[in-house]
């Protein structure tokens, strides 16, 4: 069940999207969610997944196991699906005591949804293609310019590597504990709010006191393997832009761009408003 | 009659990519008061296949029968099950959570709905057969050593009072010491509380030396289901699959072939120690 | 051949506090131990829980440091912060729980961590990497998740991250511990290969009598002291010795010494079913 979360999790194969160095993919993150946020009309919509798909194309790894990573979200989805179709004000189709359903209310609720699913596969698209040591290397030079002001990006980096690494293997041990303690007749599933809570405890503490434990292992391991922090260290995988590099910014900007003409097209051209039928 | 395990198949992951057949085609039956071993390389099956016995994981295709009854029937009470056939995990010490010894070994009985007193009461008696130091009772169970935490997990299991104990390597990462103490304790609560064990271990030596009937699993089915004596006779055979008999078995079968009449059979030092000593004395 | 290591009278005690700070109790982790390991030897100190062994071997990485007695690694005292981190190059340490000792997401990346650290140039770590990768067997497996490995294979991977170091001495906390047979097999045949092919000196820190046997030297601890030394088959001639130390020895071993107990005339500290069986033959032919 908690082998599931493919969110965040790398995934190895040999493509272009693979190859290219983890700034270019946090830059193209970041825009790639702006977009999806300011622009408007259903012109922009299609560009952004046509963007989306070509780029889950060139990364080779299968759509199944992208959207499988979806399932973990999936009740935010409804949450949030939920607030936006009966708390958006607008004209309304039926009412239930306080609950309005709006046009306006299934449009938005749509369009929430997409938004959400597109944000997902997304970012975990950069995630499942960048190894976390890409990753940090990434944010690390990415954001030296902060080492500057006293921010210690280094450590930062080094230990979000690191709680990735732990990731899969923390959820393994939930797991365990959850069965060991389930042999000795504990119930996660039935009763209130406050049972439940309380039925944690078990599992919690356990889980606590192994992810301490192994913190102290692997900071030993980390010192015999003469770790000392930032300094003097070398890369094994040091970050150097190349012509593929070059080229996937152009292609960024050139989708930046066309969102943004899009988006004026339909609100300046054909007069569209903010939703998109 | 107590455990029946009836064409059982497990698969991970059906209809995926990662599909894996990790149980296919076991049947079982374990009588009261039996002492079986099993082995089996990592990834051979046998986590999978004990974790099938308290109902923890439901099998793909197949029955489970717990003294009769069926345990994935509509209204079978797994909890009580899970009660009856005791498990204790590899590395069971990684469980403990209370802040004494007593209330951790109380969470078991507890969770039956015994009151604070007789759970309490259970909690001594399976202490004391663990043959755990009376003044740590109140002790905080993450301040003892290895092997006391690991009895204290095991005496966890025990205070529900099941019928069959199943341990999944119940002396991974002990010293010999700590290996011998836990095996013989083992051995003795099966004698005296006439309960079923089933031992799931890597040690050849160790199965040899206790167990009455031995299971080798190997790519998710049964390879050989009999006396260690007789499955130790296929020691080429379990070679092949990465696994190994008992050193003496070696030496036996050597001394065989180099035309010492000895019987073959012998799986413990002292089995092969009399052997020799009658041929050659 | 020159001293690796060369411990004297070194002394380390745990100190438990309680709550409020006040020195609750002091535990002699290490009671005046001297140890000598030659360049090349392969070298296991044997011991049941709490002797001090996993102590002893931190101290010849400089994770912990002697409060009494000198230790030189490679001629470098482990109490001169300057040589530190040379120390720690020259003599590894491979853990226990290897799951624990992994940092990277990706092997190669893993391995390449120690070079990483010391300041070793890009191309250099490639190099490095791929020779320590190959010479534990693991090169195919670089660019996979150490999570989809085996025991044995994360423990290779470990071994590989201490030989990218280039080291002259390979330390093995209870390596094999939390493995399987098949494991265990594979870890010790991996570091046999580096002491013999690679002159690596290695010290295997164990409680598993049966990795001992191809040892040059083996010694004996029990509550921080070094109780017994000697090579393997003095040591092994020594069962009821070591039986009161809650040592077992290899099987074959104890049932050539129950056999001797017997009356049977065989040589002491017989150590592979080899050397019993060819023992056991002669006897017969002689009778």
């Amino acid at each position: 069940m908690l082998k599931d979360v493919t969110l965040g999790q790398y995934y190895p194969a040999e493509s272009v999207i693979h190859r290219l160095d983890p700034r270019v993919k946090l830059a193209g993150t970041l825009l790639y969610l702006i977009s999806l946020f300011v622009f408007q009309g259903p012109l922009a919509l299609v560009m952004a997944t046509v963007f989306l798909i070509l780029l889950i194309t060139l990364s080779k790894v299968p759509f199944s196991y992208m959207v499988k990573g979806l399932r973990t979200i999936i009740i935010i989805l409804i949450i949030t699906a939920a607030m936006n179709l009966f708390f958006t004000t607008g004209t309304v189709i039926v009412q239930f005591g306080i609950f309005k359903l709006t046009y306006e209310g299934i449009q938005m609720a749509i369009l929430m949804m997409i938004r959400l699913v597109y944000l997902i596969l997304g970012t975990s698209l950069m995630t499942l293609t960048t190894t976390p040591n890409q990753l940090t290397d990434g944010l690390e030079k990415g954001l030296r310019g902060l080492g500057k002001l006293g921010v210690p990006v280094h450590e930062i980096a080094m230990m979000m590597s690191i709680a990735l690494r732990f990731i899969p293997i923390l959820t393994e041990e939930t797991d365990k504990i959850m069965k060991a303690q389930k042999a000795r007749g504990a119930d996660f599933e039935t009763g209130g709010l406050i049972k439940r809570a309380k039925a944690m405890i078990p599992l919690l503490v356990p889980l606590f006191v192994s992810a301490f434990r192994r913190a102290n292992d692997l900071a030993m391991a980390m010192e015999a393997r003469c770790y000392h922090g930032g300094e003097g260290r070398t890369k094994m995988k040091p970050l150097r832009y190349t012509a593929t590099d070059r080229n996937a910014y152009l292609l960024l900007f050139a989708y930046f761009a066309a969102m943004i003409l899009l988006t004026l097209f339909w609100t300046k051209v054909l007069g569209g408003g903010k939703l998109f039928f | 009659m107590s455990i029946i395990v009836n064409e059982l198949n497990y698969i991970y992951n059906p209809g995926t990519a990662m599909e894996v057949q990790a149980l296919r085609d076991i049947n079982l039956e374990i009588s009261d008061g039996e002492f079986i071993g099993i082995i089996g390389h990592t990834g051979s099956g046998k986590s999978t296949l004990i974790q099938h016995l308290n109902g923890l994981i439901r099998a793909t295709s197949g029955g489970i029968f717990y003294n009769g009854a069926d345990i994935y029937d509509e209204g079978y009470d797994l909890r009580t099950l899970r009660t009856k056939v005791g498990l204790v995990f590899q590395y069971p010490e990684h469980q403990l959570f209370e802040t004494t010894v007593m209330a951790d070994v109380c969470y078991g009985p507890k969770n039956q709905g015994l009151d604070e007193k007789e759970a309490m009461l259970r909690a001594v008696a399976s202490l004391n057969a663990v043959h755990f130091p009376e003044k740590h009772f109140y002790d905080s169970p993450f301040e003892l050593s290895g092997g006391q935490k690991r009895r204290v997990a095991i005496a966890g299991v025990l205070a529900m009072n099941p019928e069959v104990l199943i341990l999944d390597e119940p002396t991974a990462g002990l010293d010999p010491q700590g290996r011998d103490e836990i095996l013989e304790m083992v051995s003795d609560l099966r004698r005296t509380q006439h309960i079923t064990v089933i031992l799931v271990s890597h040690s050849m030596e160790d199965v040899a030396r206790y167990v009455d009937r031995l299971i080798v699993m190997n790519g998710g089915g049964i390879m050989y289901d009999d006396t260690p004596q007789a499955v130790f006779a296929h020691y080429k055979e379990l070679e092949e699959v990465g696994l190994m008999a008992p050193q003496v078995t070696y030496v036996m079968h050597a001394l065989a072939e180099a035309g010492i009449p000895v019987e073959t059979g012998a799986t413990t030092v002292a089995e092969a120690k009399d052997e020799i000593v009658r041929v050659l004395c | 051949m020159s001293l690796i290591v060369k411990a004297r009278n070194i002394v380390y005690e745990y100190i438990r506090r309680d709550d409020d700070g006040n020195v609750e109790g002091i535990e002699t982790a290490l009671d005046q131990v001297d140890l000598d390991v030659k360049e090349g030897d392969f070298v296991a100190i044997l011991g049941a829980n709490g002797s001090g062994k996993s102590t002893l071997a931190k101290h010849i990485n400089a994770l912990l440091k002697p409060e009494n007695g000198t230790l030189l690694v490679d001629g470098k005292d482990t109490l001169d912060d300057n040589e530190t981190l040379a120390i720690r190059q020259t003599a590894g340490m491979v853990f226990q729980n290897p799951d624990n000792q992994i940092i990277a997401s990706v092997v190669e990346e893993d391995v390449g961590f120690g070079p990483e650290n010391i300041g070793i140039p890009t191309d250099e770590i490639w190099t490095r990497v791929e020779k320590s990768l190959r010479s534990v067997g693991m090169y195919h497996y670089r660019h996979h998740s150490p999570n989809r490995l085996s025991g044995g294979q994360k423990q290779r991977v470990a071994i590989a991250g201490v030989m990218a170091m280039k080291p002259k001495c390979i330390i093995l906390d209870e390596p094999t511990a939390m493995l399987d047979p098949v494991g265990r097999q594979e870890v010790l045949s991996a570091v046999r290969e580096l002491n013999e092919k690679n002159g690596i000196t290695v010290i295997l820190i164990t409680h598993y009598m049966e990795e001992t046997v191809h040892a040059n030297r083996i010694f004996v601890m029990e509550s921080g002291k070094v109780i017994m030394q000697g090579t393997p088959r003095e040591i092994f001639s020594r069962v009821e010795e070591l039986k009161e130390h809650h040592l077992t020895v290899p099987q074959v071993t104890e049932l050539a010494w129950e056999l001797k107990k017997a009356g049977l005339s065989l040589p002491d500290g017989i150590l592979t079913k080899e050397e019993l069986i060819t023992a056991l033959c002669q006897l017969s032919s002689t009778n």
